[in-house]
């Protein structure tokens, strides 16, 4: 069955860390919308929160640039977001999304952030070109909503 | 000795340092946490760390970084280290991550 896009929003911001809460917070008020479960919501945020700390600790290392934020929802209650920086790109996308992978050892990153959008979301897809910048696309599928 | 800020509380009792951390735990606040933390860890010299997270809000894997490290830095150092007040979604990063082979949070003990 075809599903159509119900709604959708789009933001941009600097890759400054305060920008994390932010991210967080837009994520929230437009999935609120749908009226997620809590653990649904959790899991969207701490996924968000991943891909956007992505663009600031390592797309934009040590510079600051611009964090594109793309977010729909559709008629069968799935949920599309979208993170895309234009940074360094990721060289060995295989690599980067193995478990405990990380080029930051000294911010004691725990190189599980990738494996945190993959558990807490549907989909994870992620594209990238060195020197270009990289994509990440989360989907997810919201419960049913229960007659009360 | 104590000492206090937004997201986190450091209270030494006796020989046991408790870190009471609340609010939002990311790669954000993880650092001013961390700094603290490790400040007090290293003028004290306690027997025990203990991090108590019953207030946290939100933890992303900025949050896991923050307890390994913590773990790394006191068990190097021959202190004691534990974490209570983990809740539900806590747990489940945890799980997730696997650090109930090296750390138990599930057991809920008493904060100070």
């Amino acid at each position: 069955m075809k599903k159509n896009c119900e709604n959708a929003m789009k933001a941009e911001f600097p890759s400054l860390s305060q920008n994390e809460a932010l991210a967080r917070a837009l994520v929230s008020s437009f999935v609120m919308q749908l009226n997620p479960t809590v653990s649904e919501l959790a899991d969207i945020k701490c996924a968000v929160s991943e891909a956007v700390t992505n663009c600031i600790v390592h797309a934009y290392r040590d510079t600051v640039g611009t964090v594109y934020l793309s977010l729909k929802s559709y008629s069968d209650r799935s949920v599309k977001i979208e993170i895309k920086d234009r940074g360094c790109g990721i060289e060995d996308i295989a690599s980067a999304m193995q478990p405990m992978f990380t080029t930051d050892r000294e911010g004691e990153r725990s190189g599980l952030g990738f494996t945190v959008m993959e558990s807490f979301c549907d989909k994870l897809r992620v594209t990238s070109k060195p020197k270009k910048g990289t994509k990440v696309t989360l989907t997810k599928s919201l419960s049913r909503l229960c007659a009360n | 000795m104590d000492f206090e800020n937004g997201s986190v509380k450091l209270t030494l009792d006796g020989e046991t340092l408790w870190a009471h951390i609340r609010g939002e735990i990311d790669h954000h606040s993880a650092k001013s946490i961390r700094e603290a933390i490790d400040t007090l860890l290293a003028s004290s010299a306690p027997e025990a760390l203990i991090l108590e997270l019953s207030g946290v809000t939100f933890m992303d894997s900025s949050g896991l970084g923050l307890v390994l490290g913590r773990y790394t830095k006191a068990t190097e150092a021959g202190i004691a280290f534990s974490v209570t007040g983990a809740t539900e979604r806590i747990t489940k990063m945890f799980d997730m991550a696997g650090l109930d082979r090296i750390i138990d949070y599930k057991e809920r003990n008493t904060s100070k």
